[in-house]
């Protein structure tokens, strides 16, 4: 009887994930197949919501949360720290440089390919990161890269994107095949108290309710950052919500710039591939 | 330094609605910082809109209002081009105005 139940158990579980697309089957990743099947997921399930459209996370699933966010929209609450960002991209470091220097094309128009395998080191490079390593090699001290001068330069930065298309590449090298499975893995694991994996309510529960709040597509999840967020009232980047989101499943979180969450975000923009860069966003 | 207020009025038929957003802190003097101490009260006390040399609107605020306000009002009597003069003070002497065109 205890085995039957078992086997029971485990048809169910497998019915359960069989919804949700997939993990790759054990064997080589393959990024590509897998980003396919994550985006046609979300297709088939909101077929009225046009694919551009799932950049703006909740908006784009419920009704009422936009015409709210419209109005919002009218004087978007980051537009202060947005106008911050720009001056401080542009003011330049003691030696006489300035962020500019240390991008391609001055940092213009450049964050749809953040964050990116870097062969060198053999790490992932965000576009925080980037920013802070840019403050090194010119002798200024590093930035917090939770909120502050760090949100807004990156909030800026990503402004100038604006309309371009995620173009995260993972070249065929097997650190970065690593780092993309981490975060996959990190993504499609629970954790905390609550026993909730990221994709526990960002794929098998997006567009439902969590309480007074809507939860966002995982496709297009992180195509609006850095945000406002109205709980934080001020700017933040991906790192601290990535904190904020294991706490709230009581899960001792990472450090915003841990290798983990930089493996989770390379994972996470890679399948937002093809969607427009709309950060900076607002968010409840 | 009129950095601190963003402000669109647009005028419809013979009323123009105002939306405008202030930047303050607008800090009550009842929070405390992470240290435990005081947050001393800072906020705008007079907010004035003004087409041409009339004054169309005027807002007394306190502590209650939140941080980084937002107003949204109509009026009649000015049109399309004319010229809105937005101020506001706060209660350290503190003050900005801007000026922006009816559309």
């Amino acid at each position: 009887m205890r085995r039957v139940i078992a086997a029971v158990a485990a048809l169910a579980m497998l019915a359960l994930t069989g919804a949700a697309p997939a993990p790759a089957t054990a064997g080589k990743s393959n990024p590509a197949a897998d980003l396919k099947a994550f985006q046609d997921y979300f297709k088939t399930s909101f077929p009225k919501v046009p694919f551009d459209d799932f950049v703006n996370g909740p908006y784009a699933v419920n009704k009422g949360m936009r015409a709210q966010w419209e109005q919002i929209m009218q004087f978007p609450p980051y537009d202060f720290e947005l106008a911050d960002g720009k001056k401080l991209f542009e003011t330049k470091f003691a030696n006489g440089k300035s962020y500019g220097d240390c991008f391609p094309d001055k940092g213009i128009g450049i964050a749809q390919t953040y964050p990116h395998f870097d062969a060198k080191t053999g790490q992932v490079v965000t576009l925080v990161d980037a920013i802070n390593a840019c403050r090194v090699t010119n002798g200024e001290a590093k930035l917090d890269v939770s909120k502050g001068p760090m949100a807004e330069i990156a909030a800026y930065m990503v402004s100038t994107s604006h309309g371009k298309r995620f173009d995260v590449t993972i070249p065929d090298d097997p650190r970065a095949l690593a780092a993309y499975e981490a975060g996959k893995q990190f993504f499609y694991s629970r954790r905390g108290q609550l026993n909730f994996s990221c994709a526990s309510c960002h794929v098998q529960s997006a567009g439902k309710r969590l309480r007074g709040d809507i939860i966002a597509p995982a496709l297009g999840l992180v195509a609006a950052f850095p945000i406002y967020r109205d709980a934080w009232g001020n700017i933040g980047t991906l790192g601290r919500r990535f904190v904020e989101c294991n706490a709230q499943v009581r899960a001792v979180a990472f450090k915003p710039d841990s290798t983990i969450y930089h493996d989770l975000e390379y994972f996470l923009t890679y399948m937002d591939n093809g969607l427009p860069v709309t950060g900076p966003g607002t968010r409840p | 330094m009129a950095h601190t207020i963003r402000v669109r009025a647009i005028a419809n038929g013979d009323t123009v609605q105002v939306q405008s957003l202030i930047q303050h802190p607008m800090d009550s003097g009842f929070v405390k910082d992470s240290a435990g101490k005081l947050i001393p009260p800072h906020y705008i006390e007079v907010v004035t809109f003004a087409a041409g040399n009339k004054t169309v609107f005027t807002a007394f605020w306190g502590p209650a209002v939140s941080k980084d306000p937002y107003l949204k009002f109509s009026f009649k009597g000015a049109k399309k081009g004319d010229t809105l003069t937005i101020s506001w003070v706060d209660n350290k002497g503190m003050h900005d105005s801007t000026t922006a065109p009816i559309m």
